[in-house]
C-alpha cells in the first residue's frame, strides 16, 4: 500500500490491542506494586554493610576486632570506629579488642564493598536491606553498633551460600587455634552452629 | 419532551433566573460573570481529569497501571499534583527578563482561556455570539505563539530559545493549513459565526445528521484540521518545541512550581479549545449524532465528543513517535498545504455542481487521488547506505 496512514493504522491497532489487553490480561502488566509485593530477593544483591555476631548477645558475639582496616580503606570515609579498653574473645575464642563505638553514616556510604572485601574476620557484611528512609538528618542517618549489629542467622538468610563458606572456614580457624582437642570440647562454641 | 428540554436549557434558565435579582444597573457585568465563571471552572476540571486519563491512558498502552495511588484509583493525582506544584519554589533565573518571565505563562492561559468565549458547549450556551467568531478564535490562538516566544526568550536559557524558535516555526507553519481547512466551513456555511455553523448542520436525513464530516470535502477537512490541530497544540507526534530527549522541555524549562502547572495548564486549554473547534465545524458542535438521540441534553453531547477527542488525542500520543524537523516542515508544506488548497477547490465544486451522486464522485476524486499521489512523495526516502568509518575498526 502506498496510502501514508496505513503505517499509523497499524501503529494504533497496536496500542489499541495493549490497552485493552492490559485490562484483560493479568500477565500483561509486568509492574510489581511495590509496598504490597515484592520481587523475590537477589542473593547477590548489597546495599549497606552490616556487623555480623554469633549466637544470641550481639555485644558478646561481635565479630568485630576494631582493626581499623575498614575504616581506613573506606572511600568516602564514613565509618567511625573507637577501640575498646579492654579485650573479649572474637569469633575464634582468641582474646582480642572489640569497638566501643562502630559508627557508619548513612548517607555517605556509596556501597561499594570496599570494607567488606578488606575485613579480614568476616565481621562486616553487606546488607539487602534498602528500606533506609529517616525522618531525621543527622542521628538518624548515623548509624550506631547496635543498629548495625545483626545475626549469622541473618547472615544465613540473606546470603546463604556465602554465609555457608564463611562459617566453614570460621570452623576451620576455630579448630587450628585451638590449643589441644580436649579443649575443644572444654570452650563452648560461641554460635551454636559450628 | 419538554422536561428534556428544561433539562436542556437548565443552564441557561438558571442564569436568566439569577439575573431576576440583580439591579439593572450592574447586569451586564453580573451577566458576563455568570457567563464565564462555568467555563473557568468546568475546562480547569475537565485539563485535571485529562491528565489522570493520559497517564492512566498512557500507561495501559505501555502495559503499566499508571498512577493509581492517590485517592480511588487514582483520580485524585491531580490534586496532589496542584498542592506538590504550589508548594515548589519558583525559581527564576538570575539573568531572566523578570517581567517577560513572569508574564508569558499568564498570557497563554490567558489565550488559551479567552478562545472559550466563541465556543458554543451547548443550544444557546456560548459567551458571545461573535459574527466573526472563527477569525477571534484564531486571533486569539494566535497568542499563544506570542506567550511561548515570550517564556522562551525571556528565560535566557539556550534549550528555551531552541525550544521557542522550534515552536514558533512549527505554529506558524501549521497555522495556515489550520486556517485553510477551515476555511471550506466558512464556504459552506456562508458565516463566520461557530453559532450559524452548528445550526447549519443541525438536520438529519432519516437518523443521520449533516455533519459536514460526513461529505468528501468535509472529512478531509477534518483530517487536515486535526493534524494541524495536534501540531498546534504542541501534542505528540508533533512535539519538537519541548521534546523531552532532545532540548529538555523546551521554552518553559527555566519554570518550575506553579509557572510550569499554568504553561501544562495553558497547553491543555489550548488542545480542548481546538478540540471544542473542530466539533463545532465537523462535527454538529452539541448536536446529538442520531436524531432519536436528541432528548440528550446538548451540552452533553459537546463534552461526550470533547470525551472523546481527549481519548483519541491520548491514543496518538501513545502510539506515534516524534517527527524530525525536516519531516515536520515538509508534512506542512508539502502535503498539508496542498491537500487543504485542493479541499477548498472541492467544497467549491460540490457547492456549484447541486444536488446528487455526482458531485459526491468528483469530489471525492479532486480530494482523495491528491492524498494518495501526496502520500506516496511523503513516503519516497532515501536510500540507505552501509555506514563506513574511517578511523575505527
Amino acid at each position: 500500500m502506498s496510502m501514508v496512514g496505513v503505517g499509523i493504522l497499524q501503529g494504533l491497532m497496536e496500542t489499541a490491542r495493549n490497552f485493552f489487553g492490559s485490562y484483560f490480561d493479568k500477565e500483561r502488566l509486568t509492574t510489581i506494586q511495590f509496598p504490597e509485593e515484592r520481587a523475590p530477593q537477589i542473593e547477590a544483591s548489597r546495599n549497606f554493610p552490616f556487623l555480623v555476631y554469633d549466637g544470641d548477645d550481639w555485644q558478646q558475639g561481635l565479630r568485630c576486632v576494631s582493626c581499623f582496616i575498614c575504616e581506613k580503606e573506606c572511600p568516602p570515609k564514613c565509618i567511625i570506629i573507637e577501640k575498646s579498653a579492654d579485650k573479649k574473645p572474637d569469633a575464634v575464642g582468641k582474646p582480642q579488642f572489640y569497638p566501643a563505638e562502630f559508627k557508619i553514616d548513612v548517607s555517605v556510604c556509596m556501597s561499594c564493598q570496599i570494607c567488606v572485601e578488606v575485613c579480614p574476620f568476616d565481621a562486616i557484611k553487606m546488607d539487602t536491606n534498602f528500606e533506609q528512609g529517616a525522618t531525621g538528618r543527622f542521628d538518624d542517618l548515623l548509624w550506631n553498633r547496635e543498629r548495625l549489629a545483626k545475626s549469622n542467622d541473618y547472615y544465613h538468610q540473606i546470603h546463604p551460600t556465602e554465609a555457608a563458606a564463611v562459617d566453614a572456614d570460621l570452623a576451620a580457624a576455630r579448630a587450628k587455634s585451638a590449643p589441644k582437642p580436649v579443649a575443644v570440647q572444654a570452650t563452648p562454641t560461641l554460635d551454636g552452629r559450628t | 419532551m419538554p422536561w428534556a428540554q428544561t433539562l436542556d436549557q437548565i443552564f441557561p434558565l438558571a442564569k436568566h433566573w439569577l439575573m431576576g435579582f440583580v439591579p439593572f444597573q450592574l447586569r451586564t457585568f453580573v451577566s458576563a460573570v455568570l457567563s464565564v465563571a462555568p467555563v473557568l471552572l468546568v475546562f480547569p476540571l475537565l485539563f485535571a481529569v485529562t491528565t489522570v486519563l493520559e497517564r492512566k491512558g498512557l500507561g495501559r498502552i505501555q502495559n503499566r497501571y499508571g498512577p493509581n495511588r492517590v485517592g480511588p484509583y487514582g483520580f485524585m493525582q491531580p490534586i496532589a499534583d496542584g498542592l506538590k506544584s504550589l508548594t515548589k519554589e519558583d525559581l527564576v533565573p538570575r539573568d531572566a527578563d523578570q517581567v517577560v518571565h513572569l508574564l508569558a505563562p499568564i498570557v497563554l492561559v490567558l489565550a488559551a482561556f479567552l478562545s472559550y468565549a466563541v465556543l458554543p458547549i451547548g443550544r444557546n450556551m456560548v459567551i458571545v455570539n461573535l459574527d466573526a467568531g472563527l477569525l477571534y478564535f484564531f486571533a486569539v490562538g494566535s497568542m499563544v505563539e506570542l506567550a511561548v516566544f515570550m517564556a522562551g526568550w525571556s528565560s535566557r536559557s539556550k534549550y528555551s530559545l531552541l525550544g521557542a524558535m522550534r515552536a514558533i516555526a512549527q505554529m506558524i507553519s501549521y497555522e495556515i493549513p489550520l486556517v485553510l481547512a477551515s476555511v471550506v466551513v466558512i464556504m459552506m456555511s456562508g458565516s463566520l459565526s461557530l453559532v450559524s455553523i452548528v445550526d447549519k448542520q443541525s438536520g438529519y436525513t432519516a437518523t443521520l445528521p449533516h455533519w459536514f464530516v460526513f461529505t468528501p470535502w468535509g472529512l478531509m477537512g477534518f483530517i487536515l484540521f486535526m493534524i494541524a490541530a495536534t501540531a498546534e497544540s504542541n501534542r505528540s507526534p508533533f512535539d519538537l518545541p519541548e521534546g523531552e530527549s532532545e532540548i529538555i522541555a523546551g521554552y518553559y524549562i527555566e519554570y518550575s512550581g506553579f509557572k510550569f502547572a499554568l504553561f501544562f495548564l495553558g497547553e491543555y486549554l489550548g488542545m480542548l479549545a481546538t478540540s471544542g473547534l473542530a466539533i463545532t465545524l465537523f462535527l454538529g458542535g452539541w448536536a446529538a449524532p442520531f436524531s432519536f438521540l436528541t432528548w440528550v441534553p446538548s451540552y452533553m453531547w459537546f463534552f461526550s465528543k470533547l470525551l472523546l477527542f481527549i481519548a483519541v488525542f491520548i491514543w496518538i500520543r501513545g502510539t506515534l513517535p516524534r517527527l524530525r524537523m525536516d519531516q515536520l516542515m515538509n508534512l506542512a508544506w508539502k502535503f498539508m498545504l496542498p491537500m487543504t488548497l485542493l479541499n477548498i477547490v472541492a467544497a467549491g465544486v460540490w457547492n456549484l455542481m447541486g444536488e446528487g451522486w455526482g458531485r459526491w464522485l468528483v469530489c471525492a476524486v479532486i480530494v482523495f487521488g491528491p492524498f494518495l499521489v501526496l502520500s506516496g512523495s511523503l513516503k519516497k526516502r532515501q536510500r540507505l547506505q552501509m555506514r563506513t568509518y574511517r578511523y575505527a575498526e
